[in-house]
């Protein structure tokens, strides 16, 4: 957990001004209140990523929500197929077996 | 020796500091880690096209590549974590997108109910719910039912043998009109029985005897809930012994062998008369407390 001032020395050129919009706009879900945020492993790197977005990767920022939109969903269907993947680890072979044998035959 | 940091941006040596940072951008776009979380070789590509865009986007550092004086290497950047890496963990949860709520047991249940392709669910008729009284034994035994409908017609239903209050049945295609039709829920209500009541997948019924039978056995007829059979009262039963009738309780199936019937002895000394009276004054005195009352004693 760091505080929004170690944010700005972690990733170069980070105004906090930013981070406070990108809170505001719901692009960010930090723990904490105003003034007093507290950032995860995963905010950081999600402020790392809205941060390249707009200026190595070329997003305006009022196109932001589109593409974090998109890669929400993403990122949501890939946790699905995780908690698939884990569920037919637990059940028995031959069972998976049948299953990945139906998935290769349904087009 | 690492790659031409030029070649790694597809630039030629003159290139100017602006087309460096745009072709830096442009492998940006197509490369980002976290926006390919299926492509293992993205992180590779984008940091190689980051650390070549850092060595030349620095005219020192340039320069002293140019002289050979620097590898393509450069000055590697400390290792960060992506987004990726945390985003398909459970910490990813934190940035559920507010436009799916499907949950994967949700899409998975729903498409193993209908056992239908995608696409064709928006003409697909809507599930009707109904409640169906049984009484006891027909859920016991399990067997055909017709259930007539609020709205007219009637649906033949097949209860399963040993079927509880609340299970529901759903009849495929028996539901509103679509195409596919949608299904009939329909909820069973058991009735309870004055004499059997039910263990799981045994049937309990007091069987009421007389002192004769108690005492010098016999055999008597018993209900079950497939009809009544004879059974055997063993000579000297106490009031409270168990009997079972293996078999008789919830017929089996397919995964599951059939349940018992057990009768409880209860014995009933009816109308009296002096004879009987006579027999139990001549009887030898017993006391059936003794072994109750000196367990309590010892406490007290």
């Amino acid at each position: 957990m760091i505080t929004i001032e170690a944010l700005s020395v972690t990733i170069a050129g980070l105004s906090p001004g930013d981070v406070e919009r990108w809170i505001a706009q719901d692009w960010l879900r930090p723990d904490g209140e105003p003034g007093h945020w507290q950032f995860r492993e995963i905010d950081v790197a999600r402020i790392r990523l809205i941060h390249e977005l707009r200026h190595e990767i070329g997003v305006e920022e009022g196109g932001l929500p589109v593409v974090l939109s998109l890669m929400d969903q993403l990122y949501d269907s890939r946790r699905q197929l995780r908690r698939l993947r884990e569920a037919l680890e637990q059940v028995p072979d031959e069972a998976r077996q049948t299953v990945i044998g139906a998935i290769r035959t349904v087009t | 020796m690492a790659d031409d940091p030029y070649k790694i941006l597809g630039l030629s040596k003159g290139a100017t500091e602006k087309q460096i940072k745009a072709a830096f951008h442009k492998i940006a776009k197509t490369s980002h880690p976290d926006l390919n979380p299926g492509d293992k070789k993205a992180e590779e590509r984008f940091k190689s096209a980051a650390n070549a865009h850092d060595l030349l986007s620095d005219p020192e550092k340039r320069a002293r590549f140019d002289r050979g004086e620097l590898d393509g290497a450069g000055q590697e950047a400390p290792p960060r974590g992506y987004y990726r890496d945390h985003a398909e963990t459970a910490a990813g949860a934190r940035y559920n997108s507010r436009f799916s709520e499907d949950d994967l047991s949700d899409i998975l249940s729903g498409m193993f109910r209908n056992g239908e392709r995608p696409g064709t669910r928006s003409m697909k008729g809507r599930d009707t719910r109904y409640s169906l009284p049984v009484t006891f034994v027909q859920a016991a035994r399990g067997g055909p039912q017709r259930l007539m409908l609020p709205e007219g017609g009637e649906i033949d239903v097949q209860i399963p043998p040993g079927t509880i209050t609340g299970t529901v049945l759903r009849l495929r295609g028996k539901g509103g009109a679509g195409a596919p039709p949608g299904d009939a829920m329909i909820e069973i209500d058991v009735g309870s029985h004055p004499f059997f009541t039910r263990d799981g997948q045994d049937i309990l019924l007091e069987l009421p005897v007389t002192v004769q039978e108690a005492v010098l056995g016999g055999r008597v007829t018993v209900p079950t809930i497939t009809g009544s059979v004879t059974m055997a009262i063993p000579e000297g039963s106490d009031s409270g012994t168990k009997l079972r009738l293996r078999g008789k309780g919830i017929p089996a199936q397919a995964n599951r062998p059939a349940g018992d019937a057990f009768a409880t002895l209860r014995i009933v000394i009816g109308p009296q008369d002096q004879a009987l009276r006579d027999a139990m004054r001549a009887r030898p005195v017993f006391d059936p407390r003794h072994e109750l009352l000196s367990s309590v004693d010892m406490e007290v």
